[in-house]
């Protein structure tokens, strides 16, 4: 090691992508056996550097330095081989093989020569038998990766980080879907790792178990890094500090809209799926916008797609003008004259390869039907009358919507559900993605909405987005409503300790 | 920027140009050259006479490829059209044969109107499109296993209701002449200058499907379906039905496409229209349809099939071996994929 200090350093680390600096002159040391947490809100850009750390993105600016030698990395498998491991969010493997095939893909042990190689079974076996042993796990290699629970097939991916001889492992919100029991059996795991001398990156929003488990904690705010500092200097609400501590500039639309009378109450709302949400209960009114903060996994796009009816119930009530209804499926909710924006827009909003006319139209093709047949001309006068009126850009309205930037689809989302004269707007995540300027005329839109009468529920990580633009916010943690601020009252300090009550 | 390297720029935009162009239509340029090499060795492939005989030719394939294409543009298929296809032919046929042909399959059976067995086959078609339906909207059974089931189960079907006393499986003959004259038959002077009752019958049919495909609620939904179900199921959208439906509707068109073939050969079998199903997919997809959903238009799907009856005519023509013939199609169903696909992957 060239000092002697760290194994791993991330000098002066900058990432652009259209329209957005991710990463800013970013610079985290990670010292050998120890735990490092990386700390910041939403879209701070941790996954952003940590995928500059494992060669899923390439790095425009700054030096990755592994046990005192520079590398430059082209993708992730040349990380594995320098001994860089990541363990996703999302859990990677092929369902429906075993965990021994798992485990060793990409790398199957062979015997045999030149074109006669069979995959040499008995070394395979043998080998997973030393990891587990190494590891203390007791799962059978044999079954299918399916059957595991979530921590085990986790920790299946934990040790396939070890079978790489990783001096680095980095691990991205481990704990989002464990019980606590799982929680400690995995932080069993990661000091044993520790005591071995690997160096850990770990990422997480649970501030009480990154205060248990990390050595050492940085902390990252809108692509900068903040600083590092021990674990033992720190408490939540220093934390919280240094994660939020920034000044809010005038991005934000002025808003005229006077909230009137109850629209929609929603009464104990509980999930029928595993680990979602569960209670929750609160009520929307007339030309409101009600802002939905919380961390990543609150559940907030499960409750508000539950209240679509995209996504089964279990118990709870909706009344909607005082009326008790039953939703359940999204044309009983247009019906109702409800319309959602998903967060996911292009996997589950825009239709690629239609025109922009036709998205637009989708929701609402029954107006234009004259004698049992679509008006081509009706429609046209509507699109063409949403793409002026929410100024899209778009050379015309028989344009494929994937030609359009991200925040023209919006817009055209926007249309589409604008053309179905909804009473109640859920907007989930209704910036993502989009740049700024286009940011600021999506706002405008939905101070417009409000303006005029309508009621918005708008699901929002960023924090200045909610702050700016919410009437009342209401904060969710691990699928339950820890509260609901006045708008005019609520600081980012407030919303954090809400989101990470049960942390 | 330097001279040099605005030409050079120039140069590269006319050559993007020309690729664009080469890419957008080389389907049509392969069909260009084919018709060019068959009439160069045979000159009097351009006649009036070969022409009608394509275009009636092409009527049964036309009607199937309408069906099959409006569940390929919801990202689904259909391998049972074909058994589909056979099932009406042998219906309608064993309900139309002669008073005085000897081997009656319905021997008492009186002179029915003769749209009657076609409705009655129409009807049938449409119930086992609605069966696949059902398989694939509610059971969310992959649709290439649930007309799979059905391609099987349809034939055998209709073998059991061919092959039964008092004789037994045989080829349905004898049939009544106004069936077989609606297969044959055309309005017009002589043979030559005149069209035929199953091409008009294929131009309306074409004419009534591009209107559903393109200007009904119902046709719009087939497209976001194919192009996004999540998105279309969560604009309200009933995915369920509408799926039902085009299986259903397709069923009819199979159904109508199955009696025009036993009234166009005068006959029919329980092996009628075997493999139809895949002429008829490939017609769609050298015609633009992309089996991924959304995507196709009918005026493609009636160009794809007009190919295809080109080649097979046109190369028997000339005389070239059936053999070869098979794997001149073959090559051109990969190429216009081939070529297809790179439309889409460049635009990313």
């Amino acid at each position: 090691m060239a000092d002697g200090q760290y194994i791993l350093e991330m000098n002066g680390i900058s990432k652009r992508f259209p329209g957005v600096l991710a990463l800013d002159d970013v610079t985290v040391k990670v010292r050998p056996g120890t735990v490092h947490a990386l700390m910041g809100e939403n879209g701070a850009g941790k996954s952003t550097l940590m995928k500059c750390l494992f060669g899923i993105y390439s790095v425009d600016q700054g030096e990755i330095i592994l046990d005192g030698k520079s590398i430059v990395l082209a993708d992730s498998r040349q990380a594995l081989d320098l001994g860089i491991s990541m363990i996703h969010q999302e859990l990677l493997s092929v369902p429906c093989r075993s965990v021994l095939e798992n485990l060793w893909l990409g790398r199957f042990p062979t015997v045999g020569f030149g074109p006669f190689k069979f995959v040499n079974h008995r070394r395979m076996a043998a080998d997973t038998r030393k990891l587990f042993a190494e590891l203390r796990m007791t799962i059978d290699p044999k079954r299918w990766v399916r059957d595991l629970s979530v921590s085990q097939a986790q920790s299946i991916e934990i040790a396939k980080a070890v079978s790489y001889n990783a001096k680095v492992i980095i691990m991205d919100e481990p704990t989002s879907s464990l019980t606590e029991h799982e929680v400690s059996h995995l932080f069993e795991i990661i000091r044993r790792l520790r005591d071995q001398g690997v160096a850990i990156i770990y990422i997480s929003h649970k501030l009480e178990e990154i205060l248990a488990i990390s050595d050492e904690v940085s902390i990252m705010r809108d692509g900068r890094s903040v600083g590092t500092y021990p674990a033992k200097e720190l408490t939540t609400d220093l934390i919280i500090n240094r994660m939020v501590g920034r000044d809010l500039t005038n991005r934000f639309p002025p808003r005229s809209n006077v909230p009137g009378e109850v629209v929609m109450r929603v009464e104990n709302f509980t999930s029928a799926e595993r680990k979602s949400f569960r209670d929750v209960s609160f009520d929307l009114r007339k030309g409101e916008i009600l802002g939905v903060g919380g961390l990543v996994g609150a559940r907030r796009t499960e409750l508000l797609e539950s209240i679509f009816g995209l996504r089964p119930v279990e118990s709870g009530v909706i009344r909607i003008n005082g009326k008790q209804e039953r939703i359940g499926n999204p044309i009983r909710a247009k019906r109702l004259k409800l319309a959602l924006l998903t967060e996911e827009r292009r996997a589950t909003g825009i239709i690629p390869m239609l025109s922009v006319k036709d998205n637009m139209l989708i929701a609402n093709r029954q107006k234009y039907v004259r004698f049992g047949l679509l008006s081509e001309r009706l429609g046209s006068v509507d699109a063409q009358r949403s793409i002026d009126m929410l100024r899209v850009k778009t050379p015309s309205e028989k344009t494929p919507i994937r030609d359009l930037s991200g925040g023209n689809q919006q817009k055209v989302l926007f249309a589409k559900w604008l053309l179905t004269d909804p009473d109640i707007l859920i907007l989930d995540e209704p910036t993502r993605g989009i740049d700024v300027g286009a940011k600021f005329e999506i706002y405008t839109i939905i101070a417009d909405l409000a303006q005029r009468g309508k009621s918005i529920i708008m699901i929002s990580s960023e924090m200045p987005e909610l702050l700016g633009m919410s009437d009342r916010i209401m904060v969710m943690c691990e699928g339950r409503m820890t509260g609901i601020l006045d708008g005019s009252s609520a600081t980012q300090e407030k919303i954090m300790t809400l989101a990470t009550q049960f942390m | 920027m330097s001279i040099l390297n605005r030409v050079q720029d120039e140069g590269n935009n006319r050559s993007k140009q020309l690729s664009d162009f080469l890419l957008k239509y080389a389907i049509y340029i392969v069909f260009v050259l084919l018709v060019a090499v068959i009439s160069f060795k045979e000159p009097e492939f351009l006649s009036i006479e070969n022409f009608r005989n394509i275009l009636s030719m092409s009527s049964t394939r036309i009607i199937i490829a309408l069906g099959v294409g409006g569940i390929l543009i919801t990202g689904g298929t259909d391998l049972s059209a074909g058994r589909q296809v056979g099932l009406a032919a042998v219906v309608s046929a064993s309900m139309l044969q002669q008073l005085d042909y000897a081997r009656r399959m319905y021997p008492n059976l009186q002179l029915l109107p003769i749209w009657v067995p076609i409705v009655i086959a129409m009807i049938v078609c449409a119930c086992i499109g609605l069966f696949n339906g059902f398989v694939v909207a509610i059971l969310k059974v992959p649709p290439f296993i649930a007309t799979l089931g059905t391609w099987l189960a349809v034939y055998g079907i209709n073998s059991m209701y061919f092959d039964r006393p008092p004789y037994g499986a045989q080829p349905i003959g004898g049939l009544d002449q106004r069936f077989t004259n609606l297969g044959s038959g055309y309005i017009g002077r002589d043979s030559v200058y005149s069209i035929p009752y199953i091409v008009l019958i294929a131009i309306a049919a074409a004419i009534i499907v591009w209107v559903l495909y393109n200007k009904t609620v119902f046709g719009k939904n087939l497209y976001a379906i194919g192009g996004n179900p999540v998105a279309a199921k969560v604009s309200g959208v009933n995915v369920t039905k509408n799926l039902i439906f085009i299986y259903c509707f397709a069923g009819l068109l199979y159904g109508l496409a199955g009696c025009l073939e036993a009234a166009r050969t005068g006959g029919a079998t329980n092996n009628y229209g075997n493999m139809y199903e895949l002429d008829a997919i490939a017609a769609c997809v050298v015609g633009g349809v992309s089996t991924s959903g959304g995507i196709g238009t009918v005026p493609g799907m009636l160009i794809g099939v007009l190919i295809f009856s080109v080649i097979n005519y046109g190369l028997t023509f000339i005389g070239m071996s059936p053999y070869l013939q098979l794997v001149v199609k073959g090559a051109i169903i990969l190429a216009a994929v081939a070529i297809d696909i790179r439309k889409y992957l460049t635009k990313k």
